[in-house]
């Protein structure tokens, strides 16, 4: 039923080594009512894919109503993401893929049991993630000073008189927006709060286990064979990247095709 | 009803056996840090009674104000607070879990021949999501309740609407959780954790449906989860995509909501299948009728489920086309319930019938569900459905189908399956008396309100025209016998589980895995896994197995 290929690097062998305890033939992280390590891998690998199915449809929620409102007012989300910072945009998808990176070696380090590398993967996974969010914070920053976070702290003069700021009038030449047109750019902002805050969010919950996992391996945990845990979160990290690269996209580069 | 297949062990020297899973451990910590899919079943069983008591006495509320023309028994705001309440309790926190929560989880592992689910700390955490979510709509109660209905319908629910609707949200949304969690546990259980020899289409269909419903728990509730979310966004910060007053979408709010909504209707309602699928089989002596399509007739529903949701919307502006499309797919999920009805039918025929109490509630299941399912494709027709939507016909027709259909197959599956979950039998004759009791106040409580609806008395009102009165006597009458039938198995089982006969491993000369071990099973189900090695449903299996137990101690 299950495959015991499916685990990597002849991991079988390696298990038999950790038999430890009183059932002689299992060793001591499989759970009693699963009937051998291959099965328990594949059952929580697969739950952590349905998992991340459920993730899909929760995100698919957001993008639905991104989708029905930058069709509706397509010119108030042009305006709006000119003035999201492209530099900083651009720099934490970089960042994030590379945490992505360090990630995917942190899995590798378990399975082939390489301790002290796999502490420094998942320690730079976790710094990359920090920085992700400390942007991603110097961003709302930005927001809250224009005067862009809707319901709180909204204007749209910015986007009446597009003069009003600048630097952002030198690179585009706006032309002023409708009254009607204006009001939406706050549509538009409560969609780009909405979706980074649910990423954001995301992000927080995986640094939070990044740091129970650090904590784990220092301590020798994963790898001695038992490396799902790892694989399984990894999955989950590149995941929370993917939604980035979606995001990236649709809120900071709405009419750079033109 | 003289015949029976009941056969109890001799109860002067019948024992409960002394290690079972409830017997292993005492103490109410064994039970809150338990991972034995069984006692979770167990907690969740006493929870969602407890959600079904009080959505049932807010049920009675309403009943109770529309036995007169005028709001005189409260206040009409008041009304809508419990049409609320009710609404959200029992399907939020009653049907979603009823059958997957408690039968589900105490049978799933046992059905496909495993030691417990995939993922018991999971399956733990989805218990104390539930509860979690439970408290904070009781909280919404005593706060003051909302009255938006169990829809939270924009902008009303965001505008318009000064009552607890964030509190409310909070408690659907943390209880969505529990329900996904329960599905994506399911799904992994089914697919990874069958023991030698249970192939796919040897699965008893009691899996093959509660497979569907996973699919669709895992699949649906996130929407609505996000749904909820963008709700309260907009209520506490006063912008967003739903509210026309700042350009939002009320339109938007009803696609995603009813995107989860209506394959809900599939995750109370598929579960319910399972049990009849089980009962049927059980007590007419033959195998599933049609095995293979009932199993993907199953599947089907889950996929046109999906496909649907917009018959909910006929009347708000969405397109011609759109309505025309949707109405045919509506008719086309009617195609895989209706082979359902007719493969029990054809299971029933030639059977060797005998009507214990779990087949009345099954065979009651047959009759309601198609006059709820029936009338489903008369609703989803545009042209009637005009005339009809937001009457007390809509009421009448989901009533048939969640009341009449899931609760009556849930009663069924906890009389079927209650001799093995806690060892004991229930007094029959006074369990029979209340199956009939349900049926016949079930009729009497639904069956005007079609009437009414079809006259045009509109849903959601404390008031409502003089000549309603007599249909609504009627009813309100009804809901009391029905009141009756589903207080006395609170009552009868309770007693039973001190008084009961001895039920022994398989009283019913049931087929399935769970009943080739004693009751109630030991907290590893099977001393050892045992290996499928016959067909499900194979009462000539059955008869040699024990043609073989009796050679061997003779």
């Amino acid at each position: 039923m299950s495959d015991s290929t499916t685990i990597a690097g002849g991991e079988l062998a390696e298990a038999k080594e950790a038999m430890v305890g009183e059932h002689a033939a299992h060793p001591a992280y499989q759970r009693h009512h699963f009937e051998s390590v291959a099965q328990q891998f594949d059952a929580t690998n697969f739950a952590m894919w349905i998992f991340l199915l459920t993730e899909v449809m929760f995100f698919g929620g957001l993008f639905t109503s991104y989708l029905v409102m930058r069709n509706w007012y397509y010119s108030a989300f042009v305006e709006g993401s000119h003035h999201l910072s492209i530099f900083w945009g651009t720099t934490n998808t970089a960042v994030l893929i590379t945490s992505s990176f360090t990630m995917a070696m942190g899995v590798w380090c378990a399975q082939t049991r390489r301790k002290a590398a796999l502490v420094l993967c998942l320690s730079l996974t976790f710094f990359l993630g920090l920085v992700f969010l400390c942007i991603k914070g110097i961003e709302w920053h930005g927001e809250w000073v224009d005067q862009h976070v809707p319901g709180l702290r909204f204007s749209q003069a910015d986007f009446i008189n597009p003069a009003l700021d600048q630097d952002i009038y030198k690179e585009y030449h706006d032309r002023p927006l409708t009254g009607g047109m204006a009001s939406k750019t706050e549509e538009y902002f409560f969609l780009y709060f909405a979706m980074t805050g649910m990423h954001a969010l995301h992000m927080v919950v995986g640094i939070g286990i990044l740091v129970f996992m650090l904590f784990r391996a220092t301590k020798g945990a994963y790898t001695d064979g038992h490396f799902t845990f790892v694989e399984n979160f990894g999955l989950y990290w590149h995941f929370v990247d993917i939604i980035w690269i979606f995001l990236f996209p649709l809120l900071y580069l709405v009419s750079r095709h033109a | 009803m003289s015949a029976t297949i009941v056969s109890l062990p001799d109860q002067s020297t019948a024992r409960i056996p002394k290690l079972n899973f409830l017997s292993k451990e005492n103490g109410l910590l064994s039970w809150l840090l338990t991972s034995d899919h069984k006692r979770i079943a167990t907690l969740y069983l006493i929870s969602i009674t407890f959600f079904f008591f009080i959505g049932g006495a807010l049920a009675a509320l309403v009943r109770m104000e529309l036995l007169t023309p005028q709001s005189d028994l409260m206040a009409a705001d008041t009304y809508n607070k419990v049409f609320s309440m009710h609404g959200l309790i029992m399907v939020f926190f009653f049907l979603v879990p009823s059958i997957p929560a408690t039968l589900g989880n105490f049978l799933m592992p046992m059905m496909v021949g495993a030691k417990d689910l995939a993922l018991p700390k999971i399956n733990l955490l989805s218990w104390y999501l539930y509860v979690l979510g439970g408290c904070l709509m009781i909280y919404t109660m005593c706060a003051g309740g909302v009255d938006t209905g169990w829809t939270f319908t924009t902008p009303l629910s965001t505008h318009y609407l000064n009552t607890n609707v964030v509190p409310a949200v909070l408690a659907v949304f943390v209880a969505g959780f529990s329900s996904i969690l329960t599905g994506l546990n399911f799904i992994v259980t089914i697919h990874k954790m069958r023991c030698p020899g249970m192939t796919w289409f040897r699965l008893p269909l009691f899996v093959w449906s509660n497979y569907a419903a996973s699919i669709l728990m895992v699949l649906g509730t996130p929407v609505l989860a996000i749904t909820l979310v963008l709700v309260g966004l907009e209520r506490v910060v006063h912008i967003g995509v739903f509210d026309p007053a700042y350009g939002g979408d009320p339109l938007l709010f009803q696609h995603l909501f009813w995107f989860y909504s209506h394959p809900a209707v599939y995750i109370m309602i598929l579960p319910g299948f399972g049990v009849i699928s089980e009962v049927i089989s059980t007590f007419s002596r033959k195998r599933v009728f049609g095995y293979t399509a009932v199993a993907f007739s199953s599947v089907a529903i889950a996929v046109f489920g999906f496909f649907v949701w917009a018959h909910h919307m006929f009347v708000m502006g969405i397109s011609n086309y759109a309505a025309l499309v949707f109405s045919l797919l509506t008719m086309l999920v009617a195609v895989p319930s209706a082979i359902k009805i007719f493969n029990w039918s054809f299971t029933l025929y030639k059977g060797s019938i005998t009507f214990e109490t779990p087949m009345l509630y099954s065979l009651g299941f047959m009759g309601l569900f198609t006059i709820g399912g029936m009338t489903g494709v008369f609703l989803g027709s545009t042209g009637t459905d005009i005339h009809l939507t937001e009457t007390y016909f809509v009421v009448a027709h989901f009533h048939f189908v969640m009341v009449g259909g899931m609760l009556m197959a849930f009663l069924s599956g906890i009389h079927f399956w209650w001799p093995k979950w806690t060892g004991r039998m229930y007094p029959e004759k006074l369990s029979q008396f209340a199956a009939v009791t349900t049926y016949i106040g079930f009729n009497l409580t639904f069956f005007p309100q079609f009437i009414l609806g079809m006259l045009g008395m509109p849903r959601r009102y404390a008031a409502y025209p003089p000549e309603f009165q007599v249909l609504n006597v009627f009813s309100t009458a009804g809901a009391t016998v029905l009141g009756v039938g589903y207080l006395l198995p609170i009552l009868y089982l309770t007693w039973s589980l001190k008084y009961g006969e001895i039920a022994g491993s398989n009283p019913w000369q049931a087929t399935g895995l769970e009943w080739q071990v004693q009751s109630p099973p030991l907290t590893e189900n099977f001393p050892e896994i045992p290996i499928m090695d016959h067909e499900a449903y194979d009462y000539e299996w059955l008869e040699r197995q024990q043609a073989k137990e009796v050679a061997s101690v003779g």
